[in-house]
């Protein structure tokens, strides 16, 4: 066991687990952060998508100890309301269907929009296509991408 | 963020609400609710007037949470932005609880409706007796109740208690079609706000006090036992307590469950693999394909049935093979329970509450008044979760140590420890007339029966002893007017527990039946849409939804250099559909580009949900036919994660069109009605592309 500091979600993070265990357990059961999913343990699915100094990751490939003194950002903590504009597309476009894999699909989308504030289709699936999504929504995921890069050029409805 | 709004709110009802967004339910969130009052078994309402309903058909993403209380709310006149749900426990009022042959619109179509209609009545009835008023004089809309003969009003909240107090009215007069004001709209999900947030509770969320987690390894090969093992490396890893043998293997329990899958992975078990070790793929297609050579149980004969072939002016025949595929919804596997002398707490994301609920009631011998099964929301189904296996272990671990336990299963455990859609084969004949026409057509079926929840067993559906009718649906409920028809079974085995996946049998049998009448269109020189309409005549609803299809699709009309046509459709759950696919096939390369899919449903409650649901459906079932496959290797399912039994992929899958028929026919189901008829669609269109004939699923490298 290891004491392991980082920032989560803006706030100063202290906790005591095996340096081995992966992120997303550490947030999962230790802290009890469940918005973010376990799909498949490979880091293939992107279920898990956190930000790492504001790069997307996949929380169960990244060991707890590899996060020390460094800034996480979970679906919990991508706005305090649900109004980063990539969520505010996600409900306007109605995008969740039984809605496991949003989580990670949303962390992914934000942080491509970081990068990219207008991106093409083929922008989008070049980095959404390693984002399983079983029920399908990867048209609207698309659609709402699109609509939230409009809402992020227009600083937001909120 | 309208702060005004959700202070308002705050103050009105002592709810916190996270956030506003407009034209949705500010309520919709499962937050404890002050005092409602129990007007019956569906519908809460509160002295604030919210208004809670109860869904009872849990939410796996097809839209339960949202369509079911369009039903109740329709009749019961609240105001829609009052509403929130909940998921209610066990309860006889509610009949059976279970997701499943997308029934949930179709069974509660009527009784929903009924148990708002029946809500309102009463919430009149309490207005008139505090008025003092006859209640044809009260009227009911948007939560408030409306004294016709002067000025007054009271909210639904004012009366609600009186209300619960009241009989259920005899009977109720339902509103006819042209008087919805929610059903038949495209209302927002009520689910959404909260799955964009990371609040939503899926069954792998719960958290209980004193709770610990458990990984368990399961045999290999399917039925496999136990015989020793040892713990000793498990018990070294950090975090991991104990190891419990149960049932169906050894359950590693520990203070995380990174630390339970680590310690299960590193048990030392000996097993007894039992009968199942001997199967491998290659035997198992061997043996279903010899077994369609011999005659089977008859599930279904018209006319001279396979004795008209001999007639036929022209023959021809054809091998059609699916394999095993896995349901692989994105939240793996996983119960919560709690047992204890007194009563006991299931926690679980399932399609089947009624099942579990007796399975919690055999394993802990206590009284229903003891069990509490908790519904939390899935993270996908697809037919998976209408099992009962993962909760079954885990209350049996639960019982055995006596304290809160989470059961997750690892991704590989529920690719390699699941139930499964059968691998199956089917041997067709069809024969044309002089003029090209198909007047005879016979199917010879080899496939495991799925029983449901992932048996072994056979026989069972209405087709008489010998014949599983979910093995048979897809060609034996084929509407063509073929004079000369025939379609046979045999049960067989793969050593592979099968179950209902998405669409069920229609998923294999309507890629089946929808290709091979393709190839009888082009060995009679038929257009494949001309062909079908000729043969559905007598089948309005479908004949419908064909030409709507291929009208939409341009069938027929000049497409861009390349690009091809496809056409395939189905009835299913008692909806209509037909798919025209566009693809391309460049340099052994497939794209779909788009699909047009017209559907007849029925009477429909929200044209939204219904859109999501077929393209959600295209993409399940192109999935499947791009690439889903399971081998078995000395009874063992050799994928074990996406990595080796990949899904479809955002930049894989077309731009898809839906068209609905406009109906008032009673609702049909939509969660699978967009699955069967994919697969043909896009292998005919590659027939056209490409003169090859995809006779096997997955299409996978069949076009290098």
């Amino acid at each position: 066991m290891a004491n392991i500091s980082f920032t989560l979600n803006g706030k100063p993070q202290t906790v005591d687990v095996s340096p081995e265990t992966p992120l997303l357990w550490v947030l999962r059961d230790t802290l009890g952060l469940t918005g973010t999913k376990f799909g498949c343990g490979m880091a293939i699915c992107g279920a898990c998508t956190v930000h790492i100094n504001g790069i997307a990751t996949r929380s169960c490939g990244m060991q707890a100890a590899a996060v020390a003194g460094r800034k996480v950002t979970t679906i919990e903590g991508l706005s305090a309301d649900g109004s980063h504009p990539v969520q505010q597309a996600w409900v306007e476009k109605d995008v969740p269907q039984c809605g496991y894999c949003q989580s990670g699909q949303i962390m992914g989308a934000a942080a491509l929009l970081a990068k990219n504030a207008k991106p093409s289709d083929a922008d989008i699936d070049e980095v959404m296509k390693f984002y399983i999504c079983r029920c399908g929504t990867y048209q609207d995921i698309r659609a709402a991408i699109h609509r939230a890069a409009e809402l992020q050029t227009k600083g937001g409805v909120g | 963020m309208n702060a005004s709004r959700r202070g308002f709110l705050k103050a009105t009802t002592g709810l916190v609400i996270g956030f506003y967004l407009p034209g949705r339910s500010e309520l919709a969130a499962q937050t404890p609710a002050p005092t409602p009052a129990k007007i019956n078994a569906w519908i809460r309402i509160a002295p604030d007037d919210s208004v809670t309903l109860m869904i009872h058909k849990s939410e796996m993403g097809q839209g339960t949470v949202t369509s079911l209380s369009q039903l109740l709310a329709e009749e019961l006149e609240c105001n829609w932005k009052n509403v929130r749900t909940e998921f209610p426990g066990i309860d006889p009022a509610f009949g059976l609880q279970g997701v499943f042959g997308s029934m949930s619109i179709r069974t509660g179509w009527g009784p929903l409706r009924n148990a708002g209609a029946q809500a309102r009545e009463m919430l009149l009835q309490a207005a008139a007796l505090r008025w003092n008023i006859d209640k044809s004089l009260c009227r009911a809309s948007d939560g408030v109740i409306s004294n016709t003969a002067n000025a007054n009003k009271l909210t639904f909240g004012q009366v609600a208690e009186a209300a619960a107090k009241l009989p259920p009215p005899a009977s109720v007069t339902l509103k006819a079609p042209g008087q919805y004001k929610l059903i038949g709209k495209s209302i927002k999900r009520l689910d959404t706000p909260d799955k964009v947030t990371g609040r939503t509770k899926f069954g792998i969320d719960v958290r209980v006090p004193g709770m610990v987690y458990a990984s368990i390894a399961r045999c290999p090969v399917f039925g496999g036992k136990v015989v020793s093992f040892d713990a000793a490396k498990a018990k070294a890893i950090p975090g991991v307590k104990s190891a419990v043998q149960i049932s169906t293997g050894v359950a590693v329990i520990a203070d995380n469950s990174w630390a339970a899958m680590q310690g299960a992975k590193a048990l030392e078990i000996k097993w007894d693999e039992g009968p199942n070790a001997v199967y491998n793929s290659a035997g198992i297609r061997k043996a279903f394909t010899e077994q369609t050579l011999q005659p089977g149980a008859s599930a279904k004969k018209t006319g001279q049935g396979a004795g008209a072939l001999n007639s036929a002016a022209k023959k021809l025949d054809a091998v059609y093979e699916a394999p095993f595929l896995a349901h692989a919804p994105m939240e793996p596997l996983n119960c919560v329970a709690h047992v204890r002398p007194d009563g006991c707490d299931v926690w679980a994301s399932t399609q089947m509450e009624t099942g579990i609920n007796g399975i919690a009631l055999a394993l802990t011998g206590l009284r229903q008044d003891q069990i509490n099964i908790h519904t939390m929301y899935l993270g996908g189904g697809f037919g998976r979760r209408a099992g009962t296996d993962y909760a079954q272990e885990a209350i049996e671990l639960a019982k055995a140590i006596k304290v809160p336990v989470k059961v997750t299963w690892s991704r590989e455990n529920d690719m390699q420890n699941g139930n499964y859609r059968p691998a199956s084969v089917t041997r067709f004949a069809g024969g044309l007339d002089a003029d090209g026409w198909p007047v005879v057509m016979t199917a010879n079926i080899a496939c495991p029966p799925m029983g449901g929840g992932g048996t072994f067993g056979g026989g069972r559906g209405g087709r008489g002893p010998s014949v599983d009718s979910t093995s048979v649906e897809g060609l034996a409920d084929l509407h063509y007017a073929i004079p000369h028809f025939q379609v046979d079974y045999h049960s067989v085995t793969g050593g592979v527990p099968t179950t209902y996946w998405r669409a069920v049998g229609y998923t294999q049998n309507t890629f089946f039946g929808e290709s091979f009448l393709d190839e009888l269109a082009v060995a009679g020189g038929k257009d494949p849409v001309e062909l079908r309409r000729r043969l559905l005549t007598d089948q309005p609803r479908l004949l419908g939804v064909l030409n709507l299809a291929a009208e939409k699709a341009g069938w027929g009309k000049p497409l861009p250099a390349g690009h091809h046509h496809g056409v395939a459709i189905v009835n299913n759950i008692g909806s209509y559909t037909a798919q025209v696919a566009e693809v391309s096939v460049a340099a052994g390369k497939l794209k779909v580009h788009r699909v047009v899919c017209a559907t007849d449903c029925g009477q429909v409650v929200n044209p939204a949900i219904v859109e999501q649901q077929i393209r959600s459906a295209i993409v399940f079932g192109l999935s499947a036919a791009l690439k889903g496959e399971l081998t078995i290797d000395a009874g063992r399912i050799q994928q074990s994660n996406f990595h080796q039994y990949d899904v479809a992929r955002m930049d894989e899958v077309p731009v898809v069109e839906v068209h609905i028929v406009p109906s008032t026919e009673a609702p049909g189901g939509m969660g699978e009605a967009g699955v069967p008829s994919i697969a043909p669609a896009v292998c005919n269109a590659i027939f056209k592309a490409t003169g090859k004939r995809i006779r096997r699923l997955p299409i996978a490298q069949q076009l290098a």
